[in-house]
């Protein structure tokens, strides 16, 4: 499961492959699962599926890049998505994304340099009826405000100082 | 016997719902009760009161139930056979509607396309069955011939339900006559609308209809394989309807020789990766290929060349959920419903500035006022009905003056919206109109697939005049250009998206035109929302200094102590507009 890009065999990578025949419209499946195991999708990665279908980096780096589900960088340990779908953007997504911003000083798509955030914005994740909502990691927070995005902050922020301690 | 029901939409499963149905599994077992039984649903729609707990047959609705509340529930409902009313539904006045029928929210609706939604467990082919699931593929392979079926389809008057509306008998006409040996059947599930969720509800709620159709529209067109391209970022739906075909492939509904005829047909899941121009037809078809989603040129059109340049039929979730429906209850029953030109019903997303957010499904007709006021109980907070928008980006927004409008696809259309695929936002007073059309074009911006120039640089141009009206930098003359630059975009762009995205510009130019004035000339924003334009203060003679303001600025920038007059710093002031809805005497603004 190593991808320090030294150790030569993916056994995740390996079994993945295997599922799927050499046929190049299930780049995107492929894609789909890598991300989701590891957070992104490596080089590394994007080689082996390279050469198990037989497609160019190149358009693999195309399709990376057009999904914006796919990243290409690994995420923060608490991925902080804030919903800029209508239903929140109207009830004051804005105002949460602006303070997370301005809290975590870094844009949306950017994990801070301790690795500990990184800010997403996402668009409708369906929970409308609780809106405005953010997600840390898979956790919702509904009828969100900037105090209670504050306070979530903060109670990461003690936690990890705890366990540094 | 009872039957506990329990809401595992996405909505209710946010609110903990999936600990709910636990603890209710274990207090029954725990204590032996006998004749009860939990049952996950999908989504009941109103999303707003949830998580949601029906128990039937009495029919009574639980709302914002906690999992600590399931104790109570068995005791007093299920044991002693009395209501527990701290629970029971109320409306905005505090009235208390016991059963599902006696609630507003559910007077008006007319469920077609969610006819099972709620009421089986979506995870259990047997409960699909019991409610003549599969029926109607049975009585089409047995009993119809394949024109007779589009005949039948054609008369109900069935409309593209993914929002442009195209007459789906005539879809399936093209497609069964184009020539090809190999035809694909697609079930376009890309809802990319934000704040839409018509068809996740239904793949989370009733994914079998949506497999019954499509293989009713694999026998009409002479195809033997189906795809369903969701969304990833659905993935109890994606679960369900993994399930379902599972189900219907074990059971042999799926499969070589269906119901005994020589008729194959199998479906497979495909999932987006999160790019919104992939539910445009070609776009689609390309990313199940393995492609970056960039729409083809049309024409040929995909019934004629699709999916690997087969003869293609695509139809919304929506659009299919209606056809065994038809089929079962006949096309007069379904054109008895609706408008001249719209038939049946139509599934919305209801969101935004309304009490009762949630999923409705509505005769063709209803009016807005019927939707916004009678099933979503009007505009919270006091405040004033100012537009509402459907059809997401590629729609436009409703004032209030066209309230009484009938919903339908050409009166929609001639007001300078669209159906769209049915999300519904309610914007209240406290909305800057000029903010909302930069917001829809910081979608299209972020969403264009870079295809073609008119899409990929217009809009962003487009944007960037918006970004400087709410900075306060613009001009009257900044106003003429977007609008110029609006149309040709709309001309000029070679898919859906790009010719739909300066909708929300050029309908919100048209109702709210002096809103864009008065950022361009006074350098005023009347909703206070754009920041630039902002100057919050407290008015000295409003104020009786009860610090409540104080208490709710995250960055202390309300000065003042005790019963003091406060003041706000502006230096410190970020404007982020808490203290504005806090102050009991309004001296802020």
């Amino acid at each position: 499961m190593c991808q320090c890009g030294n150790c030569k065999k993916d056994q995740y990578m390996e079994e993945l492959l295997n599922k799927f025949k050499p046929e190049k419209d299930n780049l995107i499946q492929i894609l789909n699962s890598v991300q989701e195991h590891y957070g992104y999708i490596s080089e590394k990665s994007q080689k082996e599926i390279s050469e198990y279908l037989n497609i160019s980096m190149a358009e693999i780096y195309g399709v990376i890049t057009f999904y914006s589900r796919f990243t290409l960088k690994p995420k923060g340990k608490y991925n902080i998505a804030i919903c800029l779908g209508t239903a929140c953007f109207v009830k004051g997504s804005e105002k949460i994304m602006d303070r997370a911003k301005e809290r975590l000083k870094i844009m949306p798509g950017e994990t801070t340099k301790d690795g500990i955030f990184s800010l997403e914005e996402t668009r409708c994740i369906g929970a409308c009826g609780l809106a405005p909502v953010f997600t840390v990691n898979d956790e919702v927070h509904g009828n969100a405000t900037v105090s209670q995005l504050d306070k979530v902050i903060d109670e990461i922020l003690n936690k990890e100082r705890e366990e540094k301690v | 016997m009872k039957t506990i029901l329990v809401c595992h939409g996405t909505g209710c499963t946010s609110s903990k719902s999936t600990n709910i149905i636990e603890n209710f599994k274990n207090i029954i077992q725990n204590r032996n009760i006998e004749n009860v039984e939990v049952v996950q649903t999908g989504c009941f729609g109103l999303c707003a009161k949830g998580p949601v707990v029906i128990i039937r047959p009495e029919n009574i609705f639980y709302a914002k139930v906690k999992p600590e509340d399931c104790e109570e529930i068995i005791q007093k409902h299920i044991i002693e056979d009395q209501l527990v009313e701290r629970l029971l539904y109320r409306d905005a006045n505090g009235e208390i509607s016991k059963r599902l029928d006696e609630i507003d929210f559910y007077k008006k609706q007319k469920r077609i396309a969610l006819k099972n939604c709620g009421s089986i467990d979506p995870e259990k082919i047997d409960d699909y069955i019991a409610v003549d699931g599969y029926k109607a593929l049975e009585k089409v392979l047995k009993e119809m011939t394949k024109d007779e079926v589009i005949e039948e389809i054609t008369k109900s008057g069935l409309r593209g339900r993914g929002g442009a509306g195209f007459p789906t008998g005539k879809k399936w006409l093209f497609a069964k006559q184009a020539e090809g040996e190999q035809k694909y059947v697609v079930c376009n599930a890309d809802e990319g609308d934000p704040g839409a969720f018509m068809d996740r509800s239904i793949l989370e709620g009733d994914p079998h209809c949506v497999i019954e159709a499509m293989m009713i529209a694999g026998y009409v067109i002479g195809a033997n394989k189906g795809y369903i391209y969701v969304r990833a970022e659905y993935p109890i739906a994606v679960h369900r309807f993994q399930i379902a075909i599972d189900q219907a492939r074990e059971r042999g509904i799926l499969g070589k020789n269906i119901f005994g005829t020589d008729f194959e047909f199998d479906v497979e899941i495909r999932l987006g990766a999160g790019a919104f121009v992939c539910g445009e037809e070609t776009a689609l078809l390309e990313s199940i290929e393995g492609r970056r989603g960039q729409p083809r040129i049309k024409p040929p059109f995909p019934a004629n060349k699709g999916l690997w340049q087969c003869p293609t039929l695509i139809n919304n979730v929506e659009t299919y959920a209606n056809i065994p429906k038809i089929i079962l209850n006949g096309s007069d029953w379904y054109s008895k419903i609706g408008t001249e030109g719209s038939k049946g019903t139509k599934v919305f997303a209801l969101g935004g500035n309304v009490k009762n957010i949630g999923l409705v499904e509505v005769p063709m007709g209803t009016t807005l006022r019927e939707i916004v006021y009678d099933i979503g109980g009007g505009i919270p907070n006091g405040r004033e009905f100012k537009a509402a928008q459907t059809g997401g980006p590629s729609g436009g927004c409703i004032p209030a003056q066209y309230l009484d409008t009938p919903i339908d696809y050409e009166s929609l259309k001639q007001i300078g919206s669209m159906m769209g695929s049915g999300g519904l936002i309610v914007m209240d007073d406290s909305k800057c109109m000029v903010n909302l059309a930069k917001f829809y074009l910081g979608f299209t911006v972020s969403e264009s697939c870079g295809k073609c120039n008119p899409c990929r640089i217009g809009t962003k141009r487009m944007y960037e005049i918006l970004e400087k009206l709410t900075n306060g930098e613009g001009t009257l003359e900044d106003i003429d250009k977007l609008e110029k630059l609006a149309t040709t975009v709309a001309n000029s762009s070679i898919c859906g998206l790009g010719q739909s995205a300066p909708n929300p510009v050029i309908s919100t130019l048209k109702y709210f035109r002096e809103e864009f004035i008065e950022h361009a000339v006074e350098k005023k924003c009347r909703a206070h929302e754009c920041k630039a334009l902002a100057k919050i203060q407290i008015t000295p003679e409003k104020c009786k200094g009860c610090g409540l303001c104080q208490k709710s600025c995250p960055v202390n920038a309300i000065k003042g102590e005790g019963r003091e007059v406060r003041y706000i710093n502006e230096e410190e002031c970020i404007k982020c507009g808490t203290c504005l809805n806090k102050c009991p005497f309004k001296a802020i603004g």
